[in-house]
């Protein structure tokens, strides 16, 4: 039996004709927490989204618990869904739902719990990302940090299995991030999942990766242990984990000639 | 030269082209929701609170531009009616005309391009700003159908909310008709009762109206929904996509009354 829960082999997925992933291999062993970095557009979130099953690879498969992600029905992508809690990027809390009956949501959709467990399931995961007191707010009345948790809450209502995370880090000031992050590991720790996420916070991914994956034009370009990456020397890797300007991945987008286009 | 010019004549006929299979993809994909749509439908019915908090938000909340522009409509239908009816000499007429013009064509079409203008583009702004704020695909990986959680309810509640509106619309018609024609003008409120009653038949009148404000109710909810989940997910296209839902809703409701009167005198 495998020790990876989620396996990506020789993937490769586009749009129009264009790759956007060119034959990807990446392992996610069962309770660690994996990075996927890279720059903007790298199809880092696309990743996440061949996981959950939302779209099919345009060639190699990936398996979650052993299932080939694109040969499932649709009842057993939900099933595999189950197992699985994801974070988006902005949170994509129910607005027209307070938080209490956000994080109550995916409990009363797909279980048969009674009500007073619910109710008490709930107040546990809130308390879980501090914010007990805040379970009558309806989201319009949270800080995106505020908002980031219930979400994160909510994602992990009914245990997961896996837990992926869209840019966790994202739009976050120092102490919701640090905040965040916390929890990303020790609700990992806590739960025994494995955690996937994806970002390009260097330093906050860093902090609570036990492995990391860079990803850029298609390819995977580096993966190591946060403590090899900071070390390497690869032009890549060396130019993102530094937040060099220049480098293999230039300033400027490709452009005609600066002074031909200026003159004439 | 005469290469530019067939360029630009196979650019024209290409952009048609496109845009004739982008009309017809749209036309498929959006029975392809209805059809979706009517299979989720148990969860609808099963767990109907979701169906009844749906009602509210398009039938209630609907209510007043309802009632006042229906109040309105049949005051000014027994203006315009007795107006031509008196030169006839039969201005007692005035209550068939109201009931008629109410029941059969009026109620059910106004009510429908009310409805379009007031629940379907709130609708399809919600779902277009759900799809844009990823709450969709959040229920989708949570392993909840967003057909049976969020499409099937809205579409019922719009189902079941057009007729009543329509009933709604056509009774408060008559009132306003009545106050018009019996106080103000000085009808005999006798006259506008009894000869309303006599010539408004069941089968003929209320129920072919029934009919097409259900008819209505499913075009109108259904364009509304898909228009807000074909939507592109930025603040352009659900602009886009809310202005699409009015003119094609009005334009179908109207385009459909003409069919089904037709037919309706027919049988």
């Amino acid at each position: 039996m495998t020790s990876n829960i989620v396996e990506i082999d020789n993937l490769s997925f586009g749009y129009g004709g264009r790759l956007l992933h060119k034959g990807i291999n990446m392992a996610f062993p069962k309770r660690k927490v994996v990075a996927i970095m890279g720059g903007s557009g790298s199809g880092k979130t696309t990743l996440l989204r061949l996981i959950g099953g939302q779209i099919k690879p345009t060639k190699g498969e990936v398996r979650v618990d052993g299932h080939v992600v694109h040969e499932q029905s649709r009842d057993g992508i939900y099933k595999l869904r189950r197992t699985m809690g994801m974070l988006f990027q902005h949170g994509a809390l129910f607005t027209d739902l307070s938080v209490f009956d956000n994080v109550a949501f995916p409990m009363r959709e797909l279980t048969d719990l009674p009500e007073s467990m619910i109710r008490d399931l709930v107040l546990l995961k809130l308390n879980a990302v501090g914010l007990r007191g805040a379970h009558k707010f309806m989201p319009t009345e949270l800080s995106g940090g505020m908002a980031r948790r219930v979400a994160l809450a909510r994602a992990v209502a009914l245990d997961p299995n896996i837990i992926m995370y869209d840019e966790p880090f994202a739009g976050l000031d120092p102490i919701s991030m640090g905040v965040v992050c916390g929890l990303i590991r020790s609700l990992n720790d806590a739960l025994g999942a494995t955690s996937i996420i994806v970002s390009h916070d260097v330093k906050e991914t860093f902090l609570i990766a036990d492995y990391v994956y860079f990803v850029a034009n298609g390819e995977v370009t580096a993966e190591g242990s946060p403590e090899d990456l900071m070390q390497s020397t690869l032009p890549f890797v060396h130019q993102f984990v530094h937040g060099e300007k220049d480098g293999p991945v230039p300033f400027h987008y490709a452009a005609p000639d600066y002074r031909a286009q200026l003159l004439g | 030269m005469i290469n530019i010019i067939i360029n630009k004549i196979s650019r024209f006929l290409s952009g048609i082209g496109h845009r004739m299979i982008a009309r017809v993809w749209r036309l498929g994909a959006g029975a392809r929701l209805f059809i979706l749509a009517i299979i989720y439908s148990g969860e609808s019915f099963k767990r109907f609170h979701l169906t009844l908090r749906e009602i509210y938000f398009t039938g209630v909340m609907s209510l007043l531009i309802i009632i006042v522009s229906a109040f309105f409509v049949g005051m000014v239908l027994a203006l315009q009616g007795y107006n031509t009816l008196q030169k006839y000499g039969s201005s007692e007429a005035i209550g068939v005309l109201v009931a008629l013009a109410l029941v059969r064509e009026l109620g059910p079409v106004v009510t429908a391009l009310l409805f379009a203008g007031r629940a379907g583009t709130a609708i399809t702004a919600e779902i277009g700003l759900m799809k844009t704020t990823e709450q969709l695909s959040a229920m989708e990986m949570m392993a909840v159908n967003p057909i049976a959680r969020v499409v099937a309810p809205r579409f019922w509640a719009g189902v079941i909310s057009m007729p009543i509106l329509a009933a709604l619309f056509s009774m408060v018609g008559v009132l306003g008709g009545y106050l018009v024609a019996v106080p103000l003008i000085g009808v005999d409120e006798g006259a506008f009762w009894s000869q309303m009653q006599a010539n408004v038949d069941v089968r003929a009148d209320i129920i072919n109206g029934v009919i097409k404000s259900v008819v209505f109710g499913v075009a109108c909810t259904m364009i509304a929904l898909f228009e807000g989940f074909d939507a592109p997910p930025t603040a352009e296209g659900v602009s886009h996509a809310t202005t699409r839902t009015v003119v094609i809703s009005s334009l179908t409701v109207l385009g459909l009354d003409f069919v089904l009167t037709s037919f309706m005198l027919v049988v």
